[in-house]
């Protein structure tokens, strides 16, 4: 009798996983569906055209791709190489008062509406950008092609810190948890060796946590490809590639929330539907080359919770 | 395990609780309260919820005028604003009782919809213009603007403030010689359709290379998301220069320039403007909308309708006679309404027009 | 190695130390610093607009005063449903994927969740459009809980799967052998030891989902008044705050940061709770 309960509590448990796959499965129909006549029309010149016209109805997804790729590369390094200093404050160095309510003031900032982000970047961040920000830039930096061009408030460089600011709390509070399952022995161990709490740190916590905050990368990442609001309020939603922060730019998922809820030619939707699913394969195949290289490192070194 | 399950249950009591909370208390202490009076009687073969979809734009209008009516009969109308787009897509898959679109249905779109459910009818509801807002601190005139001036800002032709096309038609102002930061709508709209049907009107050069579109390939400019974010990208940026919603240059008092209109006078965007552009052709159909670079001397040049859409043929009489009813008074009285909330209300010609095809509802 | 410059090299790793955690200090610093900076100009722009009206009124036209009594009552509905939903199917994926020992499987899972969670809000709710608002023929409250369901599922499951697998082998093992059945182990031993984790986990969903709109736009459509049941348009507080934000009207703007506002308080009460009912498990 316990065991068939069992066995069912397994099915069960087995059975959600599977809704994922079903969920994904239905997301690549809906959008191979609906991108059906774009793919048609331009194959994959779709993904090198840099033109997007709804009048002409020509349409290339290129600029989207930059800009997607632009700016949550932006983000990941900023949000990393803030929010994982600041989990190991709140670990190592906060009391355990402290570290519960700072925490939990982290973790309010995952609740703040996207439309707010937004809101808050066009009226506070963008302006700051404009008059002193992007100036200051041009000056110390100016020389590097990342900083040129007049500076306007919105573009890649107000996208960038806006989506950094989205997804540290994710980072953070994941990262956090990582780090207070590192098991005692290890702190000790170090300890005992003579080890200050920075070496501790470096060479034994963080290599055992190691894959777990590449996780909590990945899925702050994955939040920073389909953020859409806040980012179309800054960014400048111009389709256009170009190779400093300055300048404005656009990305795949603002374009499909700027112009799919006005689209009514069947072409132009269909672009649209086109953009979601290269954004799709975008984020798959990103992932796929992320694991590659996690799996090298894993080569290397030895221990730490196995993938 | 037990916290988790105790957890559960209370949020989903408490869930079912409100949503029965919710509907005791529909229409006691909601907005619209039930009336006593002699329309009462209307209930009996009228229905009282609309639902309807569509244009942003249409959305402050129909939302003052429908909280009016709805005070005056027992009749909901829940209109919400997920675009044009959105609103023809509804009314096409009949998910709504109404849309609600800047640019009327085109011929596949209307034959989609017929084919489904019967012939359409399309009504002008309301006038939306647009204001040529700027920011130059420094200049304390109101500035003048020609279509061959805004056409080649839009192109990218004219670049500087003090270029000579903008200071041969400002004479005696002081421009300074900055750049021009040109700023338009990064999401589909009807702002911009009007827009860009008036340069294609008065530019040959911008309709061959750039056309009419609720979304256009800008040749240059900075997108912004709605007409705050345009409205913020004007005020923050000295040298910047974008089109707005009247509604929204009024209410937010926004500097904004004259353009010279077809009989070559230089009108401010304001409701009698507006009128008069609109009312020197009342005979618009949906397949003939556009008012834009209107004749006459008083009319303002970038100025366009908004529509509803509607099905001849309504399932149930109940629906019809609540539909034409609210969209009759909507023609009518309704368009007092739209003064109170910046927005232009339709020249009387316009209101027969749009009756006349109102009264084909089965 | 003289003790002169062992005393150096200390001296040195010490000052190490001390750099090293000045530096944590700072980027902790400005890790919260964005935080009071939005927070703040939130507060700021949004306490005009408090009042005992703004949350039991309806929505009313510019002009008139109104409120968010509705959309409150919507947000809290379709995000306790969606939460309701997305748990035992995120948990499940977080279980399944921390357990199997199919490693192809699980790989491939993980791969298809990581990829789910890059998703654009907009497009899943396309999806819920597709799957629930088509097929019913209407709008409904119940559309935007799927589309945010399907938004939380795959955060849930990673972070619980995280968290899941740091649970140590001993005490499945000891649990087995006092002959427990797998799923007793899951229930009794595995889940409860992770549970802060999976907390955190399921919070940061239930934040994210609170503040999302475009799910919500082609799902639960909004509702100027009190929706007429939970499979009917429904008003939620993100929708009410786009619609108002970008609208030329200043009250209507006041309303919106009012609305924003009310948003966070309720996530900071929803994490506060949470937090408390999962430290006194302890």
């Amino acid at each position: 009798m316990k065991r068939i309960g069992d066995k069912i509590g397994q099915t069960v448990i087995w059975m959600t996983a599977a809704v994922i796959v079903l969920l994904m499965l239905l997301f690549l129909v809906m959008l191979t569906t609906e991108s059906g006549l774009s793919i048609q029309r331009f194959s994959w010149r779709f993904l090198v055209t840099s033109t997007w016209d709804p009048v002409h109805l020509i349409f290339g997804a290129l600029p989207f791709l930059y800009g997607t790729v632009v700016t949550s590369v932006f983000a990941i390094i900023f949000a990393g190489i803030v929010g994982i200093p600041s989990a190991v404050f709140l670990v190592y160095v906060a009391g355990n008062r402290l570290r519960t309510w700072l925490g939990a003031l982290i973790e309010l900032l995952a609740a703040i509406p996207s439309v707010v982000y937004g809101l808050w970047g066009l009226f506070v961040l963008v302006p700051w950008l404009q008059n002193t920000g992007e100036p200051f830039l041009a000056k110390t930096l100016g020389f590097l092609p990342l900083f040129r061009g007049m500076p306007v408030g919105v573009g890649y460089l107000a996208a960038g810190i806006i989506l950094s600011i989205m997804i540290l709390p994710t980072i953070t509070s994941l990262t956090r948890d990582i780090l207070l399952t590192v098991p005692n022995e290890l702190h000790e161990g170090a300890y005992a060796l003579g080890a200050t709490s920075y070496e501790m740190i470096r060479s034994v916590v963080l290599p055992y946590a190691r894959t777990g905050i590449i996780g909590a990368l990945m899925l702050a990442l994955g939040r920073a490809f389909g953020e859409t609001i806040a980012v179309t309020m800054v960014i400048g939603n111009r389709p256009e590639i170009s190779g400093s922060l300055f300048s404005p730019g656009y990305t795949m998922a603002s374009v499909i929330a700027n112009e799919f809820t006005e689209a009514t030619s069947q072409i132009y939707l269909s672009s649209l539907y086109e953009v979601g699913l290269v954004l799709l394969i975008f984020t798959v195949v990103f992932y796929a080359l992320a694991r590659l290289l996690v799996a090298r490192m894993m080569t290397y070194r030895k221990g730490g919770a196995s993938e | 395990m037990l916290r988790k399950s105790v957890i559960f249950t209370a949020i989903t009591m408490a869930a079912l609780a409100i949503s029965l909370a919710g509907c005791g208390t529909a229409g006691s202490n909601g907005v619209v309260k039930s009336t006593q009076n002699a329309s009462g009687t209307a209930g009996a073969s009228g229905a009282n919820t609309l639902t309807g979809a569509g244009s942003t734009f249409d959305y402050p209008f129909f939302n003052k005028a429908f909280y009016v009516y709805g005070q005056a009969n027992n009749v909901r109308v829940n209109y919400q604003s997920i675009g044009s787009g959105g609103g023809i897509e509804q009314f096409i898959q009949d998910t709504v009782n109404f849309g609600a679109s800047d640019v009327p249905m085109n011929s596949s779109e209307v034959a989609k919809a017929q084919s489904a459910h019967g012939p359409v009818v399309q009504i002008p509801i309301t006038l939306g213009a647009e204001a040529i807002a700027y920011n130059l601190p420094t200049v304390k005139q109101q500035l003048k603007f020609t279509p061959d001036v805004l056409a080649g800002i839009y192109l990218g032709k004219i670049t500087k403030w003090n270029d000579p096309q903008i200071s041969a038609i400002n004479p005696g102002v002081n421009l300074p010689n900055i750049p021009i930061v040109v700023v338009h709508r990064s999401d589909g709209s009807g702002t911009t359709y009007i827009f860009t049907d008036y340069l294609s009107n008065v530019s040959p050069n911008w309709a061959q290379k750039v056309g009419k579109g609720k979304s256009v390939n800008w040749p240059v400019g900075i997108g912004g998301k709605g007409n705050e974010a345009v409205a913020e990208i004007i005020r923050n940026t000295v040298g910047a220069i974008g089109y707005v919603e009247l509604a929204y240059a009024l209410q937010t008092n926004m500097t904004y320039g004259l353009v010279k209109n077809k009989a070559g006078n230089y009108v401010a965007p304001s409701v009698k403007t507006v009128q008069a552009a609109a009312a020197t052709k009342p005979n618009i159909s949906p397949t003939d909308f556009s008012i834009v670079n209107a004749p006459g001397a008083d009319s303002y040049p970038i100025c366009g309708y908004s529509w509803v859409l509607l099905y001849q043929n309504q399932k149930d009489q109940a629906t019809k006679t609540a539909l034409v009813k609210l969209f009759t008074w909507m023609e009518g009285d309704g368009q007092k309404q739209a003064a109170s909330v910046d927005y232009v209300p339709l020249p009387s010609n316009v209101e027969q027009t749009a009756l006349t095809s109102l009264n084909s509802l089965k | 190695m003289t003790s002169m410059d062992m005393t150096k090299a200390v001296h040195w790793r010490k000052t190490k130390n001390r750099i090293f955690f000045g530096i944590i200090v700072i980027l902790t610093v400005v890790c919260v610093l964005p935080l009071f900076m939005i927070l703040g100009y939130v507060v700021y722009r949004a306490l005009p607009g408090f009042s005992m009206g703004f949350f039991t009124r309806l929505p009313a036209p510019t002009g008139i005063p109104g409120g968010m009594a509705n959309a409150i009552v919507g947000t809290l509905e379709i995000v306790a449903v969606a939460s309701i939903i997305s748990l035992p199917f995120g948990l499940g994926a977080g279980l399944f994927l921390s357990e199997t020992r199919a490693v192809k499987i699980q790989s491939f899972i993980r791969f298809l969740t990581d990829v789910l969670s890059g998703t654009p809000s907009i497009v899943i709710g396309l999806l819920a459009y597709a799957l629930i608002v088509a097929p019913m023929g209407n709008f409904s409250g119940f559309a935007g809980s799927i589309a945010l369901a399907i938004l939380m599922i795959p955060t849930i499951a990673r972070t619980s799967e995280q968290v899941l697998r740091l649970v140590p082998v001993s005490l499945r093992e000891a649990a087995l052998a006092l002959g427990a059945t797998r799923v007793q182990v899951w229930m009794r031993v595995v889940i409860p030891t992770a549970l802060s984790g999976i907390l955190t986990g399921f919070l940061l969903a239930v934040s994210r989902a609170l503040g999302e709109t475009a799910p919500l736009l082609f799902t639960a459509l909004g509702n100027q008044f009190w929706a007429k049941s939970f499979f009917a348009p429904m008003a939620a507080l993100p929708l009410q705050v786009f619609v108002y934000a970008i609208s030329p009207y200043k009250d209507w703007q006041q309303e919106a940061w009012a609305g924003a506002l009310t948003l966070v308080l309720i996530a900071l009460v929803l994490n506060v709770l949470a937090r408390l009912i999962g430290r006194t498990k302890r």
